[in-house]
């Protein structure tokens, strides 16, 4: 094992790609989602600066335009190509694995060298680096390399001759440059994927990254075509839309062929639970008393308006019954919380759902007795439990 | 009917009220505050903004019940047409209205941003006030209106 990697000399920015590569390299760019991390709201495209906040501390995504100074310029292909599958910079120094290289190093030569081409044909953006604010011990980076050590075991991923072409697809998207895992598995004390668990849920900004496993099967089935409107953004009877952390990566998706959709469709609904699913068991302590009529009548004064049955949005446009969405029928509150809480903000340029937050307009208890009263026409059998001490915990992590 | 105690513009209001109504309604056909306006009845345009306890919300969707003990402000504790305070005036300055539906909307949502952040940039401005709409077209004469306010000196507001 080596805690120092040598640099990989720097070289003068290419820039002579020809267009199919480029193009290419756009679709495998969208594919791993890297502006969705490495672009600022408000900022210059993949110039970095999106604070990434951690059990460990704050990281700040790096500018990957090719700027020579303060970007990806002085990158060789052999040296992006390192970054990509081993988490090393140009320089010889770990990366954070926040960088989802665990993933990326099962993605192909030549999407790699595709994605490399696109990225140093962008506009260069002079962005220097912001200082990450990591606790000790995490703030030394050498210590990544025990890191990379345990965990970083992935191997290229070999087509399975019994399925089928989308379905291979699928599995190289999801495992590789999609890096699902990344926030969809539940991650050990320093930060890793549990070994075993991939796909089987996670955290992310506070919100519930739901198990990709056993999704055709569960109560709440999914359907190819619901899964693949879902993941192009759309609004999708009997599961609703995609929010929060999710929002970005389905508007990536959206904008790809229907075909890499459908790929990741296919594969997701092949994947099976390991174990039984282990849903929250109501516990009759916990669930706290409230008062039905009052989430009915704030469901009237603060919801109705879009959610009603009668509502526009419901008859005209489409949107299904609360009680039919993923974050009702969820076994978490978390999502139902976190969209009421935030809202679900609008994307510059691009038609979708929209939802006011709700943060200043409700108070804890509101949010209770609504939260226990739309529970309650979703999942009468299975009350969520801790909805107080949830909400108050994720007005905290606002802070 | 429910009885619930609002404290608006500073002076507590007893009111009699259906127990789902949402501010916007009581404002307007209880208290004769006509300044917040019924835009879409979604919370997607603004032009029902008040402030509850230094924060902007969307009174059409902010139900009466659970505002006891919160301090409501609406367009009217900002001045009146004969003393405009300082965002009203730099919004008269700047021509910022054209019918003005939405304007009470936008200067409360104004006041609230200028109040936690009184020197905000450009891009501030622009992201905060994105949740008001102005279907005449005015949000350039708007931000520049707020703007003005952000950089005069001192505590204008």
């Amino acid at each position: 094992m080596l805690m120092w990697r040598p640099a990989i000399a720097s070289i003068e920015r290419l820039r002579a790609f020809d267009s199919a590569q480029l193009q290419r390299g756009a679709r495998v760019v969208e594919t791993g989602d890297c502006a969705v991390c490495h672009t600022r709201p408000g900022g210059q495209y993949m110039a970095g600066g999106l604070a990434l906040v951690t059990p460990f501390g704050t990281l700040y995504s790096t500018n990957i335009t090719p700027d020579p100074q303060t970007g990806i310029g002085q990158w060789s292909l052999p040296a992006f190509e390192r970054a990509m599958r081993e988490g090393v910079s140009r320089d010889g120094h770990f990366l954070y694995p926040a960088f989802p290289y665990v993933h990326y190093r099962r993605m192909t030569a030549g999407d790699i060298a595709d994605a490399y081409a696109y990225l140093m044909s962008g506009p260069a953006v002079d962005s220097p680096a912001m200082q990450n604010r990591m606790n000790f011990p995490m703030n030394i980076r050498p210590l990544v390399s025990f890191w990379n050590l345990l965990f970083l075991h992935a191997k290229p991923l070999t087509p399975v001759a019994q399925q089928s072409e989308a379905w291979n697809r699928g599995r190289y998207l999801v495992e590789g440059p999609g890096h699902c895992a990344g926030c969809h598995s539940p991650l050990n004390l320093i930060g890793a994927e549990k070994s075993g668990k991939s796909l089987a849920g996670g955290a992310v900004d506070g919100w519930e990254a739901p198990s990709l496993l056993g999704m055709a099967s569960r109560a709440n089935a999914w359907s190819s075509d619901q899964l693949v409107s879902y993941l192009r953004a759309e609004v999708v009877d009997g599961h609703g839309t995609a929010a929060g952390p999710m929002r970005p990566v389905s508007l990536s998706l959206a904008r790809l062929p229907v075909s890499d959709a459908e790929a990741i469709a296919e594969y997701l609904l092949s994947l099976q639970t390991k174990a039984a699913i282990t849903e929250n068991q109501p516990g009759a302590a916990s669930v706290e008393p409230s008062d039905q009529a009052s989430g009915a009548q704030l469901f009237a004064s603060a919801c109705a308006g879009c959610h009603a049955p009668a509502a526009p949005m419901r008859e005209i446009d489409g949107r299904p019954a609360l009680d039919r969405t993923s974050a009702l029928q969820a076994p978490s509150a978390r999502n139902f919380l976190k969209t009421v809480l935030e809202g679900v903000p609008a994307t510059p340029g691009v038609p979708g759902p929209i939802m006011p937050p709700f943060a200043a307009s409700l108070d804890n208890v509101q949010l209770t007795a609504l939260a226990s009263y739309l529970r309650q026409q979703a999942r009468p059998d299975q009350p969520w439990t801790g909805l107080s001490s949830t909400i108050e915990a994720i007005r905290q992590e606002k802070k | 009917m429910t009885p619930v105690t609002l404290n608006v513009n500073g002076s507590a209001q007893a009111l009699e009220l259906e127990p789902d109504m949402p501010l916007l309604y009581a404002l307007r056909n209880h208290l004769g505050l006509n300044g917040a306006k019924y835009g879409c009845g979604l919370g997607q345009c603004g032009a029902c903004t008040v402030i509850v306890d230094d924060k902007p919300v969307f009174s059409c969707v902010t139900p009466c019940a659970g505002l006891e003990g919160k301090k409501v402000r609406t367009v009217e504790s900002l001045g009146t047409a004969e003393r405009p305070g300082p965002l009203q005036k730099a919004f008269i300055d700047k021509q910022a209205a054209q019918c003005g539906y939405c304007i009470a909307g936008m200067l409360m949502r104004a006041q609230s941003l200028l109040e936690s952040n009184p020197h905000p940039d450009e891009q501030t401005i622009r992201e905060y006030m994105a949740g008001n709409l102005c279907r005449c077209g005015t949000h350039l004469r708007i931000i520049e209106a707020i703007s003005l306010v952000a950089r005069q000196h001192g505590s204008a507001l």
